[in-house]
């Protein structure tokens, strides 16, 4: 059945609701729970792990009357109060996530139910936070902690970076640190340069660290119960002009793998890897593509530490063609990494070098004009994918 | 206020002179908050009170001028009616600071014998800080260090020979060698790291007080009642996470306690040189929770004020800041030359060394023989011997280790081209598969 996605307004063509044929929503719920042993991780744990093989299917469909149409900011939240009201160590810290609910509302009401140490507004401190955060993880709570802005987490990086991702390995495996970071970033609509930063290059190559990005309800949810399950610490991107996306979510309860990548729409022509905004920016120009007889597959990875090369590998062998856009700078960003995987794993496979739309190596300018230039606009993914199909490229 | 009951008692001084009541000008003498008595110290002037004249001292009319003396004076020592501690009490602390001093000295050695590498900083000097906290806290409290952190994982029960094999880089060390001198960690013993930059630990510290609270209050299991100490320098306290952190503690009255070994030097950078207002133990005021200086150098003032300040946490009363005057007898680490810190200085502290003092402590009081504290000395040198032989006898950690701990869930490695999570393919967990 369909599954209504609405795409925000781009900044460079007027505000209007687009529809997307279905959506091949491709994931796999992966039980959580019982199935990991609590013992010390000294060694290799034998994981009794399902063989990603069955990557063909869909997910249950959600028809038009099951399920019900939720926006990704208060997906986010429902995943959040189902874990918490699941497990009562999983706690929230951060900047007005409290009594004011949350900058982006992602914590609406958590406080009221949940009370005020389970959602804990902390003054204006994360490098300490964050941090404080990382030691209740150690000594057996699994904590939230929220940026309220992605980038304030800059202040936050050497807990991040030697606590949140070292501890572990220097312990020798004695403490884990299930932490979850999250918070909105990526450019927004004439925040500033400040507020407009895409993190995802700055934390990529810390060890230890894995990194999601959501960009439906759907995945959000999915993403963030999966987070919050995790015993690794693990960053969710959130962006910041993605949480009024609606979508029509399932009601029974699910939770998505943190390794695994969406493929959002089967093609033949070529492979598009995108994630987060750039998904819905790279599905308005499919609109054309499709409509002038091209067929792309497109993939949102969401996992952007590790790549999920099956998925990956395997649409690339079947297309021989690789598009990465991203919002990340284009120096050291995920394109980067990414492109360098592909190469790796996959040069056999190639007709011809993977391509990467990034945004440009600028602070994020106040001014409409010359924020636009600084993002991917759906026009230039366009223009990029019609040169490497008409082999101009 | 648990301030006015620390600076209300009168603690017997482990230094020859003793004047109860007098005010205490003795850089060596009580743990009272008011400070500005004791500016002194650290301008470098050494003041003492002598009771009475001449080397004759203790019989006859006692006078309690304060007179500054440019030597101490040497005379008989008083008798004490009650010791502060029991003989078994003496005993045990006795053997910690024996053990941290004998650890400390034996690392020296294995460094200059290349058996060590890398940053290695000895604690040797300030026994007395962790002996008199650690060996006040019960078994679940959690404690957090920094990179000094050898002497506190041995007061807190991590056993020499595993602290030995991390610092040889074995796999029978704490964190099977991952970590090394600076990142000592213990789940068993509550040892929460180990941290190589300042400052770093303290956040880490305030979240496991943190849960303390949290266990307690959301998930109503009053049986937890976990106290942290988290010990950091004086260099630290000028960082902002000291601050933040002292900020959360007394807001949400956090069950922790701040230690500061304050050994006047950040490697090379004089204390005085680097902070504008000096005395630490004020800073706590600025948010809300007792500020306390104590002689560091001083096992039973320590043991005071570390039983007085868990005690307070303990009982949800929130956060303390206790400033230990102390100092380190070597360099900031092995590597330093330790070239600025003047002779009279160094001096002035060797005289005051916390093991000499509670030796003469625990002799002068009958809490232990001769022959008791010789049998201590003997036991924790053949305790650190032995630890030395298991470290060169251990193992180094084979290739296969490099990759087992970078995630508690190893599935964060992620999945390969050939749809297997990479974990199960075994010639990546042997290391020998391409990342």
């Amino acid at each position: 059945m369909a599954q209504k996605v609405l795409v925000p307004c781009s900044s460079s063509s007027s505000c209007g609701n687009v529809q997307f044929s279905p959506s091949r929503v491709h994931t796999q719920a992966i039980a959580f729970g019982g199935g990991l042993s609590q013992s010390s991780s000294r060694k290799n744990k034998s994981l009794a792990l399902k063989a990603v093989a069955a990557k063909g299917e869909t997910s249950a469909p959600v028809t038009a009357k099951s399920g019900h149409e939720i926006l990704l900011f208060d997906a986010l939240r429902e995943g959040l109060e189902e874990e918490m009201a699941r497990d009562p160590t999983v706690c929230v810290m951060g900047e007005d996530v409290g009594h004011y609910g949350g900058s982006y509302k992602v914590t609406k009401g958590l406080a009221e139910k949940f009370g005020d140490l389970r959602v804990l507004d902390t003054p204006i401190c994360e490098n300490s936070f964050t941090g404080m955060g990382i030691g209740a993880a150690m000594t057996g709570l699994r904590t939230v902690v929220e940026g309220m802005n992605m980038g304030f987490l800059l202040l936050a990086y050497n807990q991040i970076s030697n606590n949140a991702g070292m501890l572990h390995y220097t312990s020798g495996g004695q403490f884990k640190i299930p932490v979850v970071i999250r918070g909105p970033g990526g450019v927004g609509k004439q925040l500033g340069a400040e507020h407009s930063q895409r993190l995802e290059s700055y934390f990529q190559s810390v060890p230890g660290l894995q990194m999601v990005a959501c960009s439906t309800p759907y995945n959000a949810k999915g993403l963030m119960k999966a987070a919050i399950r995790s015993d690794n610490p693990v960053i969710l991107y959130e962006h910041v002009l993605l949480y009024n996306l609606k979508e029509r979510i399932p009601d029974e309860e699910y939770v998505l793998c943190l390794e695994e990548a969406e493929l959002v729409r089967p093609g033949k022509d070529i492979t598009i890897l995108t994630y987060s905004r750039m998904r819905h920016f790279v599905l308005q120009a499919a609109k054309t593509l499709v409509e002038r007889g091209y067929d792309p597959e497109i993939i949102d990875i969401r996992s952007l530490k590790p790549f999920d090369l099956f998925t990956i590998g395997n649409s690339i062998k079947k297309t021989h063609k690789v598009l990465i856009v991203e919002e990340c700078m284009r120096t050291g960003g995920i394109g980067a990494s990414l492109r360098a995987a592909i190469v790796d794993n996959f040069w056999d496979f190639l007709d011809g070098r993977p391509e990467c739309l990034s945004s440009q190596d600028v602070p994020t300018p106040y001014a409409a004009t010359l924020e636009d230039a600084t993002v991917v606009q759906p026009a230039q993914i366009i223009v990029k994918v019609e040169q490497m199909l008409q082999g101009l490229i | 206020m648990a301030a006015s009951s620390l600076a209300s008692r009168a603690v017997a001084s482990l230094s020859p002179s003793i004047s109860t009541g007098a005010s205490r000008d003795d850089a060596g003498s009580s743990s009272v908050v008011g400070f500005h008595k004791r500016s002194s110290a650290f301008t470098g002037r050494r003041v003492r009170i002598s009771s009475g004249h001449g080397s004759s001292a203790a019989h006859g009319r006692r006078s309690c001028v304060v007179a500054a003396t440019a030597a101490p004076v040497k005379e008989s020592p008083p008798k004490i009616a009650d010791a502060l501690v029991t003989r078994e009490e003496g005993l045990e602390l006795y053997e910690d600071m024996i053990l941290g001093r004998c650890f400390e000295d034996m690392c020296a050695q294995m460094y200059y014998r290349s058996k060590m590498f890398g940053f290695v900083h000895l604690y040797n000097g300030q026994e007395a800080v962790s002996t008199g906290f650690v060996k006040a806290l019960k078994k679940d409290d959690y404690i957090c260090s920094t990179y000094r952190d050898h002497v506190h994982a041995l007061s807190k029960g991590v056993p020499a020979r595993q602290v030995m094999s991390e610092l040889f880089g074995k796999a029978t060390g704490c964190c099977r060698g991952q970590g090394g001198s600076m990142h000592m960690f213990s789940k068993e013993h509550r040892l929460l790291g180990g941290f190589a930059f300042i400052g770093e630990g303290i956040p880490v510290a305030t979240g496991a007080a943190f849960n303390t609270k949290y266990s307690r209050e959301v998930l109503k299991d009053l049986s937890v009642d976990a106290v942290t100490l988290a010990f950091f320098g004086d260099g630290t306290c000028n960082n902002g996470q000291f601050f933040e952190c002292l900020n959360m503690a007394a807001l949400w009255k956090l069950p922790i306690v701040y230690v500061v070994e304050n050994n006047l030097w950040a490697i090379g950078m004089d204390h005085f040189r680097a902070t504008s207002v000096p005395e630490i133990w004020k800073k706590g005021e600025a948010f809300g929770m007792p500020g306390v200086h104590v002689d560091g150098m001083d096992v039973l003032k320590v043991r005071e004020v570390a039983k007085e300040a868990i005690a307070r946490a303990r009982r949800g009363d929130g956060p303390t800041l206790v400033e230990c005057e102390t100092y380190r007898y070597r360099g900031h680490s092995l590597a330093d030359p330790d070239e600025l810190r003047k002779p009279e200085q160094k001096n002035k502290y060797a005289v005051r060394d916390p093991i000499a003092a509670f030796k003469k402590y625990l002799l002068e009081n009958g809490l232990a023989s001769e022959a008791d504290l010789k049998a201590i000395e003997k036991k924790i040198d053949e305790i650190v011997e032995d630890a030395v032989e298991f470290a060169d006898a251990s193992p180094l950690p084979p290739r296969s280790q490099l990759l087992e701990n970078v995630f508690a869930d190893p599935r964060g490695f992620g999945i390969g081209p050939d749809g297997k999570y990479r974990c199960e393919d075994p010639a990546f967990t042997a290391g020998t598969a391409e990342v």
